[in-house]
């Protein structure tokens, strides 16, 4: 007994020892990474930020009252060390840590956020953060010149702030938003340097360097108020527009990370030695065909507004095959509107099977059984735009819809999205984080030109959304009136739901700490990302 | 010439009125705006993008836009980044001497290398060096940058791991190889062909005949009459290139995370941040102006018989 007693405790020594040995943090160095979303950032101001490109970079240097846990696959406290809220969901207090510094070495107060919260809403900056804010009460007429403060902030202390919300709503989901990250006054204010292109925030890494087009350059901030962290010296953003060279980058080892796209993506899922180190995350994002109702045959017919027909185009594609053979397996089937990543995901629901034969007679018994013409306006990408819309005109052809892909450049077609101005039209729409905010582009009360773009309208899914949004307490209860609304919605099926997109981080065998980041996979914090010493830049 | 340079500079202001009337109409007349793309992939609530278009003027009359854009250019202004929130002036400011000076090593190289190519082969003209040469002359036109130069960054990188693969290394010498011979062998290749089929005909022509007759020796004759009399062909041919060249570093600098113009100027379109592209547009255009000045004054340095009125 003794005998067995002593082996375990030395089998369990070992593990332990072997695990701490395997994964010991070690601290410095360099990390190379990437912006790839085209081939310049334009702007390191948080809230003056207006697309993914310049936010991943901003979430390495400034903070806000929350931040995206990838690990929780959920929005957390990150400045504020606690929060309460009343009985009623109105009024949130927080409490502030009392050791966030910004770069200037300035200790971060109340004071700063409602300064920036102000500065958010100010109608003369029109930054697009301000949408995230109008859950805050009085928020709105600020924006619309009405009051020059925020009603809804006040500061009890140095370090208490109370946020009274304009209707019950966890706020955590707006403000966990990079957009929203706490800035100071005096920086910001300092006309010498403009702050989008020399920012001070309170996160991990402080600005060094921007070469323009090419790259930025953080370094560690020794005060960050994560004790010991972050575990890196330095971080280097490449601004690399082009895959093709990311790619030959990568493999030359002058990257440390990298995003894969479809065709990188099957040559490296095949690589003995690369495919050990791909992470891989169904981001929040849904790529999708909607239908417009009020599309007119010349006959004087809406095929649209017949359900048969709208399930009948989900029934007729193998989405499946698509996924495989056309985007490289790099997406995942879509089973309905949420995200699998998305709080109200339902794994159980099924979507459509491809049925080609169940997908005629929908057409036949809608009265289509000669189908109609159909143009389906996008932009020219393969994942989500007129390149996706070639591969399924052979599927519609067989139940006699007869397809034309209209090719436009992206403002072009989203400003024909927002008027209603096609047929059909496909796109990527967020899907997440939060299930509630989501789905409400359904909600009836949301018009087309306010991101309702099939124009849905149904009671039923309208009640499943009110209850959600009415449930404070409960939240499995709550979970489940999203689950019956994102049913309801699949059931009526006013999209075609395509698939999910699957982002793909390749590192090296030096690199620990990259996360499955659900809203955004670019969205790496790097407060513990860390380098072995056999990385090419290790200190 | 004084007089003839000062006219030549006065014609530039009638072009570049019309060159921004086009650019504009065309940037300002296509559906959609710059509040549209604005917010990426999530778009932005309506009243937000209404108050973008106020602030950025997009809700103005396209001619009323355009009068106000002259009134600013006429004062040096190029206006605000929609996206940036930054002088245009300065944001080109920042990038120009890196395109500048990608493109100054993409024509040295074309030059050093082209010219002396394009002549050897005319000299010996119907032999396997003139075949191989032109092979490759035709090649290297045919070649795309884009994969030219992803081929460059996997064999010298990858491959060699000689030089860098991308970026601008604080403007290191070893960085600017892989982008400068991208954008230069297609330009080589072209100059080589036009140095060879100039230098061809000129040695059909009576004087170096003459030149010959009179019992000058080969490397005199090639020197003295050939080359110096292509060199008006050669200053054209390379003077234009050197204006295209500027434009065409959009795709290099993409490729190579390379900070100049030209991957502002592809930004700027996606965005539709239109006073970013015309400020782009228009330094394009005045660079090609000015070099095409450039040439023409330096003929009458090259070729005394050529006299400015």
């Amino acid at each position: 007994m003794k005998k067995a007693l002593f082996v375990l405790l030395a089998v369990s020594f070992l593990c332990v020892f072997s695990a701490t040995t395997l994964y010991a943090v070690e601290k410095g160095g360099a990390f190379n990474w990437i912006a790839p979303y085209g081939s310049s950032v334009s702007s390191l101001d948080p809230n003056a930020s207006d697309d993914e490109q310049n936010e991943l970079v901003c979430i390495n240097i400034h903070r806000g009252l929350y931040k995206w846990d990838a690990s929780q696959n959920a929005p957390k406290l990150e400045i504020a060390e606690s929060v309460s809220s009343s009985a009623d969901g109105l009024i949130y207090t927080y409490k502030l840590k009392n050791n966030v510094k910004f770069h200037n070495g300035r200790q971060l107060t109340a004071d700063d956020v409602i300064y920036t919260y102000n500065r958010i809403m100010n109608p003369e900056n029109a930054f697009g953060a301000s949408g995230l804010l109008k859950v805050i009460k009085g928020a709105d007429d600020v924006f619309n010149g009405k009051a020059d403060t925020i009603a809804g902030l006040r500061k009890i202390d140095d370090l208490t702030l109370e946020i009274t919300m304009e209707r019950s709503v966890d706020p955590a989901y707006a403000l966990f938003q990079v957009n929203t990250a706490i800035v100071p006054r005096e920086a910001v204010e300092d006309t010498t340097t403009p702050f989008g292109s020399n920012p001070v925030g309170c996160g991990p890494f402080k600005f060094v360097k921007w070469v323009k087009g090419s790259e930025i350059v953080l370094e560690k901030f020794d005060e960050f108020y994560e004790a010991g962290k972050p575990y890196l010296d330095t971080l280097v953003y490449k601004i690399m527009g082009d895959s093709a060279a990311r790619d030959i980058a990568f493999r030359a080892k002058e990257l440390d990370a990298n995003i894969l796209y479809s065709s990188q993506y099957a040559a490296y899922s095949v690589d003995p030695e690369l495919s050990k180190r791909l992470i891989e995350v169904a981001e929040m994002y849904t790529r999708m065909i909607a239908f417009n109702r009020d599309y007119t045959l010349a006959d004087g017919r809406k095929p649209f507004e017949d359900k048969r027909v709208r399930q009948a185009f989900n029934h007729a594609i193998d989405s499946d095959l698509i996924i495989k053979k056309f985007q490289k397996n790099k997406a995942y089937p879509a089973s309905s509107f949420l995200a699998p990543t998305t709080p109200g995901f339902d794994p159980d629901l099924k979507g459509y099977e491809y049925n080609p034969t169940l997908a005629k007679k929908l057409m036949e018994e809608a009265g289509y059984a000669d189908g109609f013409p159909l143009e389906i306006v996008g932009t020219e990408s393969d994942s989500y735009g007129t390149g996706a819309v070639e591969v399924i005109i052979p599927f519609l052809k067989k139940i006699g819809i007869m397809v034309k892909p209209v090719t436009l450049e992206g403002a072009a077609k989203y400003e024909r999205q927002k008027n209603g101005n096609f047929q059909a039209i496909i796109g990527s729409l967020p899907s997440g984080p939060d299930p509630i905010q989501q789905l409400w582009r359904f909600h009836s009360s949301t018009d087309r030109a306010s991101r309702n773009t099939p124009a849905f309208n149904n009671q039923q899914f309208d009640q499943y959304l009110e209850a959600a949004a009415a449930e404070r307490t409960d939240m499995d209860k709550r979970l489940d009136y999203v689950k019956k609304a994102n049913a309801l919605f699949m059931e009526e099926a006013p999209l075609w739901f395509f698939n999910y997109n699957k982002a793909i981080i390749a590192y090296h065998p030096w690199v620990h700490g990259i996360q499955k980041v659900g809203p955004e996979m670019m969205f790496q914090d790097f407060t513990e990302v860390w380098v072995e010493s056999s990385s090419p830049r290790a200190k | 010439m004084f007089a003839y340079t000062v006219r030549r500079l006065l014609q530039f202001i009638p072009t570049i009125v019309a060159i921004t009337l086009i650019i504009f109409l065309l940037l300002n007349v296509l559906p959609g705006n710059a509040a549209l793309m604005a917010g990426g992939k999530n778009r932005l609530p309506d009243d937000v993008m209404e108050k973008l278009k106020e602030r950025w003027g997009l809700n103005k009359p396209i001619h009323v836009r355009y009068l106000l854009y002259m009134k600013d250019l006429a004062q040096g202004d190029l206006g605000t980044s929609f996206f940036a929130r930054e002088k245009v002036s300065q944001m080109l400011a920042s990038r120009l001497w890196p395109t500048l000076k990608l493109a100054c090593t993409a024509l040295l190289i074309a030059c050093l290398l082209g010219i002396p190519l394009g002549f050897y082969s005319a000299l010996r003209q119907g032999t396997w060096v003139d075949t191989v040469t032109m092979v490759g002359a035709v090649s290297g036109v045919s070649m795309p940058q884009f994969w030219l130069g992803l081929l460059l960054m996997f064999l010298f990188s990858v491959q060699f791991k000689l030089l860098p693969t991308f970026g601008y290394g604080e403007g290191a010498a070893v960085n600017l190889i892989l982008p400068s011979l991208t954008l230069g062998v297609g330009y080589m290749a072209l100059l080589a062909r036009t140095t060879r089929a100039a230098v061809v005909e000129i040695l059909t022509q009576d004087y170096v005949r003459t030149a010959r007759a009179k019992g000058l020796t080969k490397i005199w004759v090639n020197r003295k009459h050939v080359f110096r009399n292509t060199l008006v062909l050669l200053l054209t041919s390379a003077g234009l290139q050197f204006g295209s060249l500027i434009g065409e570093t959009v795709v290099v600098e993409t490729l190579f995370s390379w900070p100049g113009i030209g991957s502002l100027l592809v930004n700027s379109i996606f965005y539709r941040d239109t006073p970013v592209t015309q400020g782009c547009i228009l330094v394009i255009i005045i660079g090609f102006l000015v070099i095409n000045l450039v040439v023409d004054l330096l003929y009458g340095v090259i070729d005394p018989r050529i006299k400015y009125q």
